[in-house]
């Protein structure tokens, strides 16, 4: 966009701010300048009608509430206004720490769209007098990413809009097509989940949103359905996840100085001419059964003979399948 | 919702009305501001700050008269509005502004040890008012975490001290004692980490807050040097360079949950169960130790090494339990915790 552009595009903005009545595309062309024509000359005119359409969008774009309406109803031609109540950022009474505080979290967005969005929003801020000290911080500070799903599903909740979109879990070979009335969107342990209404299953749903695969596709008309009152959007996500109990104990013998990611979450340790006695609280045997066999021959289960069990089992499977390989790679 | 890609470098233009329409509020808000204080402020050059004003001054009010223009006094390097012509005010906040602004802050007053909560608390409060109806903002944040340790951490952090830290370094298995000097305390993907340069290391280092299993603020105050950087976690905290090793693992349909936690640089899915995916990794121990617990349903494809690692390693504690588990030591004194229920052998 030149300066003359620009130019152009502020005199328009404070023209429509000034005025109650509705303008003309012809009154706007005999008032503003840079869209002096010639209405007679058909060539000419339709360039003036080209340049304008696009000033418009590009005033929408930024977010100008353009009105459209007509000053009688004697008027054929559509008008154009701004109406200041709709254009002006309300009064943000912020203190210097509340002030503070927007101005971290300004910063913290990683995701390239949403940081511009939050730097325009913090410059809105500013402009309205806050005043931002860009030294200020709060000891910790939260990195913000989200999915490219976040933005099209957070907007869809928001307007209340049937989406649909391919979703993919990795057991799955293929994506399947998903119906959903998103209610909201919920970060959870640093990952994050649309909840809604989940149209084919007919129940309540959640979706990881790094599994929706391409684009989101809005579907429905706004306003199209209500979420439960007062939907709790965490719970539905924390119910599939909540805390472990660990009742289980198993005995292990480590190797002395070896296995230190163990050692920090045995309940008990002693040590013994065969190395050292590890007690390990743990929920799943499966589970267990695993980590232990990663520490390889640094680590012996004695008990229980579940967890004991599990591990041989893992063992001997892993070294048939390794067997080839390693002759083929020279070991044996 | 987010804009749609520049059209010909008319970003920046757009850009540039936005800043104009930004500036006039702005400078009326502070009167006789210093145009380079401005200038800062804004994230401009003082040239492009004077253009901008010289292009404001040329616009106004219907008329186009003395009287309609925006003007305003230089008194030496400061300026002052003197007429608005109408536009007073910023615009309101977009869609995405206010989304980005709420998110961000809910972001912030779910952080566990977070200072000043409370004003946090608030400025959402009134940011959410102010946005009015965009913010039914139907987005909630839930970070759990330590929350004491990383209270304490973040103390530790903020007492300016150098610290002496008991750190799990898992790609080595290892536990060791290290002087760091600490430079933040951040929350990346639900975790905890203090950035902190490593004296050990001597470089630039992320610790994982619940690896840091005691902490012991030293008498010195921490000292970062200068030509110390912050990480770039624009990539996440894990950024794997093109020079470590590449590990491909052949995996079943149990496995592929791989592929969502660890950055993987190949996956290739395969017509049947069994997929190749290729990740790398800081270490062949951490490497060997991830196989193994991972279970029978994974096959390393490469390096060879690895395989003969993991091998070997099985073999090894195979050959272990094939000999009798020695008898518990009597002198063993019983275990503290209750819950441990008598051995059975």
């Amino acid at each position: 966009m030149s300066r003359t552009r620009t130019e152009r595009l502020v005199n328009l903005v404070i023209c429509l701010l000034s005025t109650r009545r509705f303008l003309t595309a012809a009154q706007i062309a005999a008032t503003v300048p840079g869209y002096e024509h010639d209405p007679h000359d058909a060539r000419d005119h339709e360039a003036f009608q080209r340049k304008f359409e696009r000033d418009k969008a590009e005033l929408r774009e930024l977010g100008v509430p353009l009105e459209t309406g007509t000053a009688s109803a004697f008027d054929v031609e559509p008008g154009y206004r701004i109406a200041r109540r709709e254009y002006a950022l309300p009064d943000i009474p912020l203190e210097p720490d509340e002030a503070a505080a927007v101005g971290i979290a300004a910063r913290l967005w990683q995701h390239a769209g949403l940081a511009a969005a939050a730097s325009s929003g913090l410059a809105k801020l500013r402009a309205a007098g806050v005043d931002v000290d860009p030294q200020a911080t709060l000891g910790l500070e939260p990195m913000v990413t989200v999915d490219p799903a976040f933005a099209p599903l957070t907007a869809a909740a928001r307007d209340r809009r049937e989406v649909s979109f391919d979703y993919r879990v990795p057991d799955r070979d293929e994506p399947s097509r998903r119906r959903l009335q998103p209610w909201g969107v919920v970060c959870w342990r640093g990952r994050w989940y649309v909840v809604g209404h989940d149209l084919d299953r007919a129940a309540t749903r959640c979706f990881r949103l790094s599994r929706v695969v391409g684009a989101v596709r809005v579907t429905g008309r706004p306003g199209a359905y209500e979420p439960p009152a007062g939907v709790d959007l965490i719970s539905h996500v924390a119910r599939w996840s909540g805390p472990v109990e660990r009742t289980g104990r198993a005995t292990v013998l480590a190797t002395p100085g070896r296995a230190a990611g163990l050692r920090r979450w045995a309940v008990a340790t002693s040590s013994g001419p065969d190395g050292d006695r590890l007690v390990l609280p743990y929920a799943d045997p499966d589970f267990l059964a695993g980590q232990l066999v990663g520490y390889g021959p640094d680590v012996r289960v004695l008990d229980p003979p579940e967890v004991r069990e599990a591990v041989i089992q893992r063992l001997k499977e892993i070294a048939a399948r390794h067997d080839d390989l390693a002759v083929a790679g020279g070991a044996r | 919702m987010t804009r749609p890609a520049a059209r010909g470098g008319s970003r920046t233009s757009a850009d540039r009305l936005a800043r104009l329409l930004n500036l006039v509020p702005y400078l009326l808000a502070r009167p006789g501001i210093e145009i380079a204080e401005a200038a800062a402020d804004l994230g401009v050059t003082e040239r492009q700050l004077r253009e901008d004003l010289e292009l404001l001054w040329v616009c106004g009010l219907p008329g186009y008269g003395p009287g309609d223009l925006i003007d305003m006094a230089f008194d030496g390097d400061r300026v002052t509005i003197t007429y608005d012509a109408g536009i007073d005010r910023p615009l309101r906040l977009t869609p995405d502004e206010a989304l980005a602004l709420v998110v961000a802050l809910r972001m912030l007053a779910e952080t566990p040890g977070v200072a000043n909560r409370e004003a946090v608390e608030r400025a959402l409060a009134k940011i959410e008012n102010a946005a009015g109806d965009l913010v039914g903002a139907p987005v909630a944040v839930r970070l759990p975490a330590d929350t004491r340790k990383v209270a304490e951490l973040r103390a530790a952090v903020e007492s300016g001290r150098a610290l002496r830290i008991t750190y799990y370094t898992a790609a080595r298995d290892e536990t060791t004692d290290r002087v760091v000097d600490p430079l933040r305390m951040l929350m990346v993907g639900g975790r905890g980490y203090v950035e902190a340069w490593c004296r050990r290391a001597e470089g630039m280092r992320l610790f994982r807050a619940d690896r840091i299993d005691a902490v012991t603020l030293l008498d010195e105050p921490a000292r970062v040097p200068p030509q110390a950087r912050p990480h770039d976690l624009t990539e996440g905290v894990f950024r794997p360079s093109p020079d470590l090793p590449l590990v491909t693992l052949r995996i079943g349909r149990g496995e592929r949950w791989i592929t969502e936690y660890y950055p993987c640089e190949r996956v290739e899915e395969g017509d049947g169960d069994q997929w190749l995916v290729s990740l790398r990794v800081t270490d062949l121990g951490w490497a060997r130790r991830f196989v193994l617990g991972l279970g029978p349903d994974v096959t390393v494809v490469a390096p060879a090494e690895l395989a003969t690692q993991v091998h070997a390693a099985a073999v090894a504690a195979l050959d272990a339990y094939a000999t009798p588990p020695p008898p518990r030591d009597p002198a063993d004194p019983p275990t503290a915790d209750p819950a441990v229920a008598a051995p059975t052998q």
